[in-house]
Protein backbone atom coordinates (compact mmCIF):
# COMPACT_ATOMS: atom_id res chain seq x y z
CA UNK A 1 0.00 0.00 0.00
CA UNK A 2 3.13 2.36 1.00
CA UNK A 3 3.99 2.17 -2.92
CA UNK A 4 0.60 3.87 -3.95
CA UNK A 5 0.90 7.30 -1.99
CA UNK A 6 1.72 9.33 -4.72
CA UNK A 7 4.92 11.44 -4.30
CA UNK A 8 4.61 14.84 -6.04
CA UNK A 9 7.45 17.26 -6.00
CA UNK A 10 6.35 20.51 -4.64
CA UNK A 11 9.81 22.56 -5.14
CA UNK A 12 12.50 22.00 -8.25
CA UNK A 13 15.83 23.55 -8.71
CA UNK A 14 17.76 22.41 -11.43
CA UNK A 15 21.68 23.48 -12.19
CA UNK A 16 21.16 27.12 -9.91
CA UNK A 17 23.80 29.42 -10.31
CA UNK A 18 23.93 33.18 -8.68
CA UNK A 19 26.30 35.69 -8.35
CA UNK A 20 26.92 38.80 -6.76
CA UNK A 21 29.41 40.64 -8.79
CA UNK A 22 32.43 38.02 -9.41
CA UNK A 23 31.66 35.92 -6.31
CA UNK A 24 29.55 32.92 -6.69
CA UNK A 25 27.27 32.52 -4.38
CA UNK A 26 25.72 29.44 -5.41
CA UNK A 27 27.08 27.23 -7.80
CA UNK A 28 24.62 24.64 -9.80
CA UNK A 29 22.10 23.86 -7.06
CA UNK A 30 19.93 21.01 -8.09
CA UNK A 31 17.22 19.78 -5.78
CA UNK A 32 13.60 17.84 -5.33
CA UNK A 33 11.56 18.49 -2.62
CA UNK A 34 8.44 16.26 -1.60
CA UNK A 35 5.17 17.93 -1.10
CA UNK A 36 4.58 17.80 2.15
CA UNK A 37 8.00 17.28 3.52
CA UNK A 38 10.13 19.05 6.03
CA UNK A 39 13.34 19.83 4.25
CA UNK A 40 16.13 21.30 6.29
CA UNK A 41 19.14 23.79 4.69
CA UNK A 42 22.24 23.73 6.60
CA UNK A 43 25.83 24.65 6.21
CA UNK A 44 28.16 27.63 7.50
CA UNK A 45 27.47 31.15 8.03
CA UNK A 46 27.77 33.05 4.60
CA UNK A 47 27.59 29.95 2.25
CA UNK A 48 24.05 31.36 1.00
CA UNK A 49 21.14 29.87 3.03
CA UNK A 50 19.14 32.51 2.92
CA UNK A 51 19.81 33.38 -0.82
CA UNK A 52 18.32 30.23 -2.01
CA UNK A 53 15.30 31.30 0.24
CA UNK A 54 15.30 34.35 -1.67
CA UNK A 55 15.13 32.99 -5.10
CA UNK A 56 12.74 30.81 -4.15
CA UNK A 57 10.47 33.08 -3.09
CA UNK A 58 10.78 35.25 -6.39
CA UNK A 59 13.08 38.03 -4.57
CA UNK A 60 16.06 37.26 -6.42
CA UNK A 61 16.15 36.27 -9.78
CA UNK A 62 18.77 32.98 -10.86
CA UNK A 63 21.82 34.13 -13.47
CA UNK A 64 21.58 30.66 -14.50
CA UNK A 65 18.98 27.34 -14.56
CA UNK A 66 15.46 26.97 -12.78
CA UNK A 67 13.35 26.83 -9.89
CA UNK A 68 9.70 25.32 -10.16
CA UNK A 69 7.35 25.67 -7.36
CA UNK A 70 3.93 23.84 -7.99
CA UNK A 71 5.02 23.59 -11.60
CA UNK A 72 4.95 26.99 -11.87
CA UNK A 73 8.98 28.87 -13.17
CA UNK A 74 9.07 31.35 -10.39
CA UNK A 75 12.34 32.49 -12.02
CA UNK A 76 10.28 33.83 -14.91
CA UNK A 77 7.39 34.80 -13.23
CA UNK A 78 5.79 38.60 -14.05
CA UNK A 79 5.57 40.98 -10.85
CA UNK A 80 1.86 40.07 -11.12
CA UNK A 81 2.14 36.70 -11.04
CA UNK A 82 4.68 36.86 -8.16
CA UNK A 83 2.16 38.67 -6.05
CA UNK A 84 -0.37 35.81 -6.77
CA UNK A 85 2.45 33.30 -5.90
CA UNK A 86 3.37 34.73 -2.92
CA UNK A 87 0.03 34.54 -1.14
CA UNK A 88 0.79 30.85 -0.73
CA UNK A 89 3.76 31.03 0.49
CA UNK A 90 4.93 32.45 4.17
CA UNK A 91 8.38 33.14 4.83
CA UNK A 92 9.82 33.85 8.09
CA UNK A 93 12.77 36.54 7.98
CA UNK A 94 16.14 35.65 9.36
CA UNK A 95 15.48 39.01 11.89
CA UNK A 96 11.75 38.13 12.26
CA UNK A 97 10.84 42.11 10.85
CA UNK A 98 7.78 43.02 12.51
CA UNK A 99 6.00 46.36 11.44
CA UNK A 100 7.42 48.20 14.11
CA UNK A 101 4.22 50.94 14.24
CA UNK A 102 1.49 48.27 14.86
CA UNK A 103 0.57 46.20 17.64
CA UNK A 104 1.42 42.52 18.11
CA UNK A 105 -1.78 41.61 17.48
CA UNK A 106 -2.60 43.80 14.03
CA UNK A 107 0.63 42.77 12.88
CA UNK A 108 -0.80 39.06 13.36
CA UNK A 109 -3.97 40.57 11.17
CA UNK A 110 -2.13 42.41 8.85
CA UNK A 111 -2.04 39.19 6.43
CA UNK A 112 -5.67 38.48 6.88
CA UNK A 113 -6.72 41.90 6.38
CA UNK A 114 -4.93 41.92 2.94
CA UNK A 115 -6.26 39.01 1.59
CA UNK A 116 -9.44 38.08 3.11
CA UNK A 117 -12.99 39.54 4.25
CA UNK A 118 -13.14 37.87 7.33
CA UNK A 119 -15.79 39.53 9.68
CA UNK A 120 -13.60 40.92 12.80
CA UNK A 121 -14.97 38.39 15.41
CA UNK A 122 -13.72 35.94 13.47
CA UNK A 123 -10.67 37.13 12.39
CA UNK A 124 -9.87 38.25 16.22
CA UNK A 125 -10.25 34.54 17.14
CA UNK A 126 -8.02 33.19 14.28
CA UNK A 127 -5.15 35.70 15.60
CA UNK A 128 -5.91 34.85 19.13
CA UNK A 129 -5.49 30.91 18.30
CA UNK A 130 -2.25 31.88 16.18
CA UNK A 131 -0.63 33.75 19.11
CA UNK A 132 -1.90 30.98 21.77
CA UNK A 133 -0.20 28.39 19.85
CA UNK A 134 2.87 30.27 19.90
CA UNK A 135 2.42 30.65 23.88
CA UNK A 136 1.99 33.91 23.83
CA UNK A 137 -1.75 34.31 24.36
CA UNK A 138 -2.14 37.49 26.82
CA UNK A 139 0.67 40.02 25.10
CA UNK A 140 -1.43 41.37 22.08
CA UNK A 141 -1.91 44.50 23.05
CA UNK A 142 1.76 45.42 23.12
CA UNK A 143 4.04 46.91 20.75
CA UNK A 144 7.08 45.23 19.03
CA UNK A 145 9.55 46.99 21.11
CA UNK A 146 8.54 46.28 23.98
CA UNK A 147 9.11 42.40 22.96
CA UNK A 148 11.87 40.43 23.47
CA UNK A 149 13.89 39.01 20.85
CA UNK A 150 12.86 35.51 21.46
CA UNK A 151 9.21 36.96 21.85
CA UNK A 152 9.19 38.80 18.41
CA UNK A 153 10.43 35.98 16.63
CA UNK A 154 7.42 33.59 17.94
CA UNK A 155 4.88 36.89 16.60
CA UNK A 156 7.31 36.19 13.33
CA UNK A 157 6.05 33.02 13.44
CA UNK A 158 2.55 33.11 14.27
CA UNK A 159 2.11 36.38 11.15
CA UNK A 160 4.08 34.16 9.23
CA UNK A 161 1.35 30.84 9.24
CA UNK A 162 -1.42 33.12 9.64
CA UNK A 163 -3.03 32.82 6.10
CA UNK A 164 -2.26 28.71 6.21
CA UNK A 165 0.22 29.30 3.07
CA UNK A 166 0.93 25.61 1.21
CA UNK A 167 4.68 26.05 1.19
CA UNK A 168 6.68 27.64 4.60
CA UNK A 169 10.35 29.33 4.23
CA UNK A 170 11.86 29.85 8.05
CA UNK A 171 14.81 31.62 8.23
CA UNK A 172 16.65 30.20 11.24
CA UNK A 173 13.33 30.11 13.83
CA UNK A 174 14.98 28.98 16.60
CA UNK A 175 17.62 30.99 17.14
CA UNK A 176 17.62 33.20 20.36
CA UNK A 177 14.64 30.85 21.85
CA UNK A 178 14.82 29.07 24.90
CA UNK A 179 14.30 25.70 25.03
CA UNK A 180 10.77 25.46 26.23
CA UNK A 181 9.93 27.75 22.89
CA UNK A 182 12.35 25.32 21.05
CA UNK A 183 9.93 22.75 21.35
CA UNK A 184 6.98 24.41 21.17
CA UNK A 185 7.85 25.84 17.41
CA UNK A 186 8.97 22.75 16.39
CA UNK A 187 5.82 20.68 17.79
CA UNK A 188 3.70 23.31 16.10
CA UNK A 189 5.45 23.21 12.53
CA UNK A 190 5.43 19.97 12.22
CA UNK A 191 1.49 19.95 13.22
CA UNK A 192 0.52 22.64 10.69
CA UNK A 193 2.97 20.20 8.54
CA UNK A 194 1.30 17.65 8.31
CA UNK A 195 -2.29 18.57 9.56
CA UNK A 196 -2.18 21.33 6.46
CA UNK A 197 0.11 19.16 4.03
CA UNK A 198 2.54 21.93 3.88
CA UNK A 199 5.96 22.06 2.18
CA UNK A 200 8.84 23.58 4.41
CA UNK A 201 12.18 24.81 4.40
CA UNK A 202 13.80 25.44 7.52
CA UNK A 203 17.65 27.02 7.49
CA UNK A 204 19.40 25.87 10.66
CA UNK A 205 22.57 26.05 12.26
CA UNK A 206 21.72 24.05 14.98
CA UNK A 207 22.38 19.69 14.00
CA UNK A 208 20.49 18.23 16.99
CA UNK A 209 17.09 20.64 16.84
CA UNK A 210 17.27 19.33 13.00
CA UNK A 211 17.27 15.58 13.71
CA UNK A 212 14.44 15.98 15.68
CA UNK A 213 11.95 17.71 13.29
CA UNK A 214 13.05 17.31 9.40
CA UNK A 215 12.67 14.46 6.47
CA UNK A 216 15.51 15.42 4.69
CA UNK A 217 18.68 17.21 5.09
CA UNK A 218 20.81 19.32 2.49
CA UNK A 219 24.27 20.16 3.78
CA UNK A 220 25.77 23.21 1.96
CA UNK A 221 29.15 23.83 1.48
CA UNK A 222 31.30 26.20 -0.72
CA UNK A 223 28.48 26.92 -2.89
CA UNK A 224 27.66 23.84 -3.90
CA UNK A 225 25.54 20.53 -1.47
CA UNK A 226 28.17 18.97 0.03
CA UNK A 227 25.70 15.87 1.61
CA UNK A 228 21.77 15.05 1.29
CA UNK A 229 19.69 12.51 3.23
CA UNK A 230 17.57 12.25 6.37
CA UNK A 231 19.30 13.08 9.14
CA UNK A 232 20.38 9.95 10.51
CA UNK A 233 22.07 8.88 7.68
CA UNK A 234 23.80 12.17 7.39
CA UNK A 235 24.92 11.69 11.11
CA UNK A 236 26.96 8.87 9.95
CA UNK A 237 28.11 10.46 6.37
CA UNK A 238 31.62 9.80 5.93
CA UNK A 239 32.03 12.50 3.67
CA UNK A 240 34.45 15.55 5.47
CA UNK A 241 32.56 18.37 5.27
CA UNK A 242 29.42 16.75 6.09
CA UNK A 243 31.07 15.07 8.55
CA UNK A 244 32.82 18.38 9.70
CA UNK A 245 29.93 20.51 10.11
CA UNK A 246 27.77 17.49 11.91
CA UNK A 247 29.91 17.07 13.89
CA UNK A 248 31.05 20.96 14.69
CA UNK A 249 35.05 20.21 13.93
CA UNK A 250 37.42 23.10 13.49
CA UNK A 251 39.61 20.65 10.98
CA UNK A 252 37.94 19.72 7.44
CA UNK A 253 37.42 21.56 3.88
CA UNK A 254 35.01 24.11 5.45
CA UNK A 255 36.81 27.08 6.42
CA UNK A 256 36.04 29.19 9.23
CA UNK A 257 37.43 32.72 8.01
CA UNK A 258 35.24 34.44 5.12
CA UNK A 259 37.08 33.93 1.88
CA UNK A 260 37.74 36.95 -0.34
CA UNK A 261 37.13 35.78 -4.08
CA UNK A 262 40.15 36.69 -5.89
CA UNK A 263 42.81 37.27 -3.09
CA UNK A 264 45.08 38.83 -2.72
CA UNK A 265 44.20 40.95 -5.58
CA UNK A 266 41.28 42.06 -4.50
CA UNK A 267 42.38 44.35 -2.42
CA UNK A 268 43.33 46.18 -5.13
CA UNK A 269 40.24 47.18 -6.67
CA UNK B 1 38.74 57.48 -19.56
CA UNK B 2 37.85 56.76 -15.90
CA UNK B 3 36.96 60.77 -15.41
CA UNK B 4 35.00 60.79 -18.18
CA UNK B 5 32.89 57.96 -16.97
CA UNK B 6 32.64 59.87 -13.79
CA UNK B 7 31.38 62.81 -14.93
CA UNK B 8 28.53 61.42 -17.68
CA UNK B 9 27.37 59.22 -14.47
CA UNK B 10 26.85 62.71 -12.58
CA UNK B 11 25.29 63.84 -15.10
CA UNK B 12 23.00 60.96 -16.50
CA UNK B 13 22.34 59.98 -12.48
CA UNK B 14 19.82 62.91 -11.78
CA UNK B 15 18.34 62.16 -15.40
CA UNK B 16 17.75 58.64 -14.39
CA UNK B 17 16.52 59.26 -10.88
CA UNK B 18 14.66 62.03 -12.63
CA UNK B 19 12.97 58.81 -14.42
CA UNK B 20 12.52 56.58 -11.48
CA UNK B 21 10.80 59.17 -9.69
CA UNK B 22 8.37 59.41 -12.19
CA UNK B 23 8.11 55.90 -12.82
CA UNK B 24 7.06 55.99 -9.20
CA UNK B 25 4.83 58.10 -9.26
CA UNK B 26 3.14 56.26 -12.25
CA UNK B 27 2.92 52.99 -9.72
CA UNK B 28 1.42 55.22 -7.06
CA UNK B 29 -1.18 55.93 -8.85
CA UNK B 30 -2.00 53.06 -10.79
CA UNK B 31 -2.43 51.43 -7.46
CA UNK B 32 -4.90 53.71 -6.03
CA UNK B 33 -8.19 51.78 -4.51
CA UNK B 34 -11.09 53.40 -3.03
CA UNK B 35 -11.80 51.19 0.04
CA UNK B 36 -12.29 52.27 3.85
CA UNK B 37 -8.91 50.89 4.80
CA UNK B 38 -7.21 53.25 2.30
CA UNK B 39 -9.41 56.22 3.12
CA UNK B 40 -8.56 55.34 7.04
CA UNK B 41 -4.71 55.41 6.20
CA UNK B 42 -4.78 58.65 4.25
CA UNK B 43 -6.64 60.21 7.33
CA UNK B 44 -4.55 58.79 9.77
CA UNK B 45 -1.69 60.41 7.61
CA UNK B 46 -3.45 63.71 7.16
CA UNK B 47 -3.23 64.05 10.93
CA UNK B 48 0.37 62.56 11.19
CA UNK B 49 1.99 65.07 8.89
CA UNK B 50 -0.75 67.45 8.13
CA UNK B 51 -2.24 68.30 11.81
CA UNK B 52 1.05 68.05 13.38
CA UNK B 53 2.44 70.61 11.50
CA UNK B 54 -0.16 73.06 12.03
CA UNK B 55 1.82 75.06 15.17
CA UNK B 56 4.58 75.30 13.93
CA UNK B 57 3.32 76.82 10.74
CA UNK B 58 0.85 78.90 12.45
CA UNK B 59 3.55 80.61 14.76
CA UNK B 60 5.62 80.87 11.63
CA UNK B 61 2.55 82.65 9.86
CA UNK B 62 2.23 84.91 12.49
CA UNK B 63 5.17 86.18 12.14
CA UNK B 64 5.69 86.27 8.94
CA UNK B 65 2.53 88.78 8.71
CA UNK B 66 4.15 91.00 11.50
CA UNK B 67 7.18 91.68 9.95
CA UNK B 68 5.51 91.43 6.50
CA UNK B 69 3.64 94.54 7.73
CA UNK B 70 6.42 96.57 9.09
CA UNK B 71 8.46 96.32 6.16
CA UNK B 72 5.79 97.64 4.24
CA UNK B 73 4.70 100.09 6.19
CA UNK B 74 8.68 101.64 5.97
CA UNK B 75 8.74 101.47 2.23
CA UNK B 76 5.18 102.65 2.00
CA UNK B 77 5.37 105.83 4.42
CA UNK B 78 8.20 107.39 2.01
CA UNK B 79 5.61 107.87 -0.82
CA UNK B 80 3.22 108.70 1.86
CA UNK B 81 1.03 105.39 0.63
CA UNK B 82 1.33 103.72 3.95
CA UNK B 83 -2.81 103.25 4.39
CA UNK B 84 -1.66 100.16 0.86
CA UNK B 85 -0.20 98.38 3.50
CA UNK B 86 -2.72 95.94 3.83
CA UNK B 87 -3.39 95.27 0.12
CA UNK B 88 0.56 95.12 -0.32
CA UNK B 89 1.24 91.96 2.41
CA UNK B 90 -2.13 89.93 1.80
CA UNK B 91 -1.67 90.16 -1.94
CA UNK B 92 2.28 89.22 -1.67
CA UNK B 93 1.13 86.67 1.19
CA UNK B 94 -1.43 84.98 -1.61
CA UNK B 95 0.09 84.78 -4.21
CA UNK B 96 4.01 84.29 -3.29
CA UNK B 97 4.38 83.77 0.42
CA UNK B 98 1.89 81.99 1.48
CA UNK B 99 2.30 78.62 -0.43
CA UNK B 100 6.10 79.02 -0.72
CA UNK B 101 6.85 79.80 3.00
CA UNK B 102 4.18 77.09 3.58
CA UNK B 103 5.78 74.75 1.30
CA UNK B 104 9.68 74.88 2.55
CA UNK B 105 8.43 74.75 6.19
CA UNK B 106 6.49 71.24 5.56
CA UNK B 107 9.56 69.97 3.63
CA UNK B 108 11.47 70.26 6.84
CA UNK B 109 8.76 69.00 9.20
CA UNK B 110 6.88 66.72 7.35
CA UNK B 111 8.61 65.48 4.48
CA UNK B 112 11.79 64.59 6.23
CA UNK B 113 9.64 62.42 8.74
CA UNK B 114 8.02 60.03 5.84
CA UNK B 115 11.56 59.98 4.35
CA UNK B 116 13.27 58.87 7.78
CA UNK B 117 10.11 56.62 8.52
CA UNK B 118 9.96 54.57 4.96
CA UNK B 119 13.70 54.45 5.12
CA UNK B 120 13.91 53.36 8.58
CA UNK B 121 10.71 50.77 7.19
CA UNK B 122 13.46 49.26 4.46
CA UNK B 123 16.38 48.99 6.85
CA UNK B 124 14.64 46.64 9.18
CA UNK B 125 13.16 44.61 6.92
CA UNK B 126 9.78 45.81 6.69
CA UNK B 127 9.14 46.44 3.38
CA UNK B 128 10.38 43.23 2.24
CA UNK B 129 8.17 41.34 4.95
CA UNK B 130 5.63 43.25 2.83
CA UNK B 131 6.51 41.80 -0.28
CA UNK B 132 6.86 38.59 0.74
CA UNK B 133 3.05 38.69 1.99
CA UNK B 134 2.08 39.86 -0.91
CA UNK B 135 0.88 43.05 0.10
CA UNK B 136 2.13 46.31 -2.06
CA UNK B 137 4.05 48.87 0.06
CA UNK B 138 3.70 51.24 -2.47
CA UNK B 139 0.10 51.17 -2.09
CA UNK B 140 0.37 50.75 1.67
CA UNK B 141 2.90 52.98 2.39
CA UNK B 142 3.55 55.15 -0.23
CA UNK B 143 0.34 56.23 -1.45
CA UNK B 144 -1.63 57.34 1.61
CA UNK B 145 1.16 59.47 2.69
CA UNK B 146 1.39 61.03 -0.74
CA UNK B 147 -2.14 61.75 -0.80
CA UNK B 148 -1.99 63.23 2.40
CA UNK B 149 0.61 65.79 1.75
CA UNK B 150 -1.10 66.74 -1.69
CA UNK B 151 -4.54 67.83 0.90
CA UNK B 152 -1.98 68.80 4.32
CA UNK B 153 -0.74 71.48 2.04
CA UNK B 154 -3.02 73.87 0.49
CA UNK B 155 -5.00 73.39 4.34
CA UNK B 156 -1.82 74.39 5.93
CA UNK B 157 -0.83 77.51 3.53
CA UNK B 158 -4.58 78.21 4.26
CA UNK B 159 -4.24 78.49 7.51
CA UNK B 160 -0.74 80.09 7.41
CA UNK B 161 -2.23 82.97 5.38
CA UNK B 162 -5.02 83.52 8.28
CA UNK B 163 -2.33 83.72 10.67
CA UNK B 164 -0.14 85.98 8.79
CA UNK B 165 -3.42 88.64 8.47
CA UNK B 166 -3.78 88.01 11.93
CA UNK B 167 -0.06 89.46 12.52
CA UNK B 168 -0.76 91.98 9.94
CA UNK B 169 -3.70 93.04 11.93
CA UNK B 170 -1.79 93.13 15.24
CA UNK B 171 1.37 94.78 13.99
CA UNK B 172 -0.55 97.78 11.59
CA UNK B 173 -3.61 98.19 13.78
CA UNK B 174 -2.54 97.67 17.11
CA UNK B 175 1.05 98.46 16.95
CA UNK B 176 0.93 101.33 14.40
CA UNK B 177 -2.16 102.59 15.03
CA UNK B 178 -3.61 102.50 11.39
CA UNK B 179 -6.97 102.91 10.51
CA UNK B 180 -9.05 99.40 10.53
CA UNK B 181 -11.69 100.59 8.50
CA UNK B 182 -8.85 101.80 5.68
CA UNK B 183 -7.18 97.97 6.47
CA UNK B 184 -10.68 96.10 5.78
CA UNK B 185 -11.39 97.78 2.53
CA UNK B 186 -8.54 97.93 0.90
CA UNK B 187 -8.89 93.86 0.90
CA UNK B 188 -12.39 93.99 0.21
CA UNK B 189 -11.33 96.24 -3.40
CA UNK B 190 -8.22 95.00 -4.07
CA UNK B 191 -7.98 91.34 -3.69
CA UNK B 192 -9.40 89.38 -5.97
CA UNK B 193 -11.16 85.71 -4.94
CA UNK B 194 -9.41 83.64 -8.29
CA UNK B 195 -6.46 85.38 -9.08
CA UNK B 196 -5.12 85.85 -5.65
CA UNK B 197 -6.08 83.73 -3.30
CA UNK B 198 -7.23 80.12 -5.39
CA UNK B 199 -4.10 80.93 -7.82
CA UNK B 200 -2.25 80.66 -4.95
CA UNK B 201 -3.88 77.67 -3.25
CA UNK B 202 -3.35 76.17 -6.87
CA UNK B 203 0.21 76.33 -6.42
CA UNK B 204 0.49 74.90 -2.99
CA UNK B 205 -1.41 71.58 -4.71
CA UNK B 206 1.44 71.43 -6.72
CA UNK B 207 4.02 71.85 -3.95
CA UNK B 208 2.44 69.12 -1.77
CA UNK B 209 2.58 66.85 -4.67
CA UNK B 210 6.21 67.78 -5.25
CA UNK B 211 6.96 67.14 -1.17
CA UNK B 212 5.07 63.86 -0.78
CA UNK B 213 6.46 62.38 -3.50
CA UNK B 214 10.32 63.59 -3.16
CA UNK B 215 9.95 62.16 0.36
CA UNK B 216 8.57 59.37 -0.32
CA UNK B 217 10.56 58.81 -3.24
CA UNK B 218 13.91 59.63 -1.22
CA UNK B 219 12.50 57.01 1.69
CA UNK B 220 11.81 54.15 -0.59
CA UNK B 221 14.84 54.64 -2.50
CA UNK B 222 17.20 54.65 0.73
CA UNK B 223 20.27 53.01 1.14
CA UNK B 224 18.98 50.54 4.27
CA UNK B 225 21.64 51.48 6.78
CA UNK B 226 21.99 54.44 9.18
CA UNK B 227 23.87 56.82 7.12
CA UNK B 228 21.56 55.95 4.27
CA UNK B 229 18.21 56.97 5.54
CA UNK B 230 20.45 60.09 7.16
CA UNK B 231 21.63 61.12 3.45
CA UNK B 232 17.91 60.62 1.96
CA UNK B 233 16.65 62.80 4.44
CA UNK B 234 18.82 65.44 4.10
CA UNK B 235 18.33 64.68 0.10
CA UNK B 236 14.43 65.16 0.90
CA UNK B 237 14.59 68.73 2.23
CA UNK B 238 17.61 70.11 -0.26
CA UNK B 239 15.98 68.82 -3.30
CA UNK B 240 12.27 69.55 -2.48
CA UNK B 241 13.38 73.17 -1.63
CA UNK B 242 15.02 73.49 -4.71
CA UNK B 243 11.89 71.96 -6.64
CA UNK B 244 9.45 74.53 -4.74
CA UNK B 245 11.07 77.47 -5.92
CA UNK B 246 11.76 76.70 -9.57
CA UNK B 247 8.14 75.21 -9.77
CA UNK B 248 6.98 78.54 -8.17
CA UNK B 249 9.01 80.74 -11.17
CA UNK B 250 7.62 78.21 -13.88
CA UNK B 251 3.93 78.40 -12.43
CA UNK B 252 3.90 82.22 -12.11
CA UNK B 253 5.60 83.01 -15.60
CA UNK B 254 3.19 81.00 -16.90
CA UNK B 255 -0.13 81.74 -15.29
CA UNK B 256 0.51 85.17 -14.96
N1 LIG C 1 22.94 42.29 -0.54
C1 LIG C 1 24.11 41.64 -0.71
N2 LIG C 1 25.08 42.18 -1.47
C2 LIG C 1 26.26 41.53 -1.67
N3 LIG C 1 26.56 40.34 -1.14
C3 LIG C 1 25.64 39.74 -0.36
C4 LIG C 1 24.36 40.36 -0.11
N4 LIG C 1 23.65 39.55 0.68
C5 LIG C 1 24.43 38.49 0.91
N5 LIG C 1 25.62 38.58 0.29
C6 LIG C 1 26.71 37.58 0.31
O1 LIG C 1 26.15 36.36 -0.10
C7 LIG C 1 26.70 35.29 0.65
C8 LIG C 1 25.59 34.41 1.16
O2 LIG C 1 24.78 35.14 2.06
P1 LIG C 1 23.55 34.48 2.81
O3 LIG C 1 22.85 35.57 3.52
O4 LIG C 1 22.76 33.67 1.85
O5 LIG C 1 24.29 33.52 3.85
P2 LIG C 1 23.63 32.52 4.91
O6 LIG C 1 24.01 31.16 4.49
O7 LIG C 1 22.19 32.80 5.07
O8 LIG C 1 24.42 32.90 6.22
P3 LIG C 1 23.89 32.97 7.74
O9 LIG C 1 23.81 31.59 8.22
O10 LIG C 1 24.97 33.73 8.44
O11 LIG C 1 22.58 33.69 7.74
C9 LIG C 1 27.56 35.91 1.74
O12 LIG C 1 28.89 35.67 1.38
C10 LIG C 1 27.28 37.38 1.69
O13 LIG C 1 28.47 38.09 1.86
MG1 LIG D 1 21.02 33.72 6.53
Amino acid sequence: MEQAKIIKTAIRIRDLVFRRGRNTILDGISMDIQQGSIVAFMGPSGVGKTTILRLISGQLKPDEGTIEVNGQMVSRMSDRELHRFRRNIGVLLQDGALFTDLTVFENIATPLREHTDLPEPLLRRLVMSKLNAVGLGGIEDLMPHELSGGMARRVAFARAVVLDPGIMLYDEPMTGLDPIAVSTIRTLMRETNDALGLTSIVVTHNVTQMSQLVDYCYIMASAKIAGEGPPQELNSSTEPSVNQFMNGKMEGPIPFHYQTPGTPWGLLD
Amino acid sequence: MATLGHYTSKLTGPVAQSGQCLLFLMRMISSIRFSAAQVRSVLQQIYLIGARSLVIVMICGFFVGMVLSLQAINALEQFGASDQVSLLVVKSLFRELGPVLTALLFAGRAGTSVTAEIGLMKATNQIEAMELMAIDPIQIIALPRFIASLISLPLLTAMFNALAILGSVVFSIGVMDMDAGIFWSKLQTGIYFYKDFVGGMWKSLVFGGLVGLVAVFFGYTAKPTGAGVGTATTNTVVLSSVLILVFDFIMTSFFT
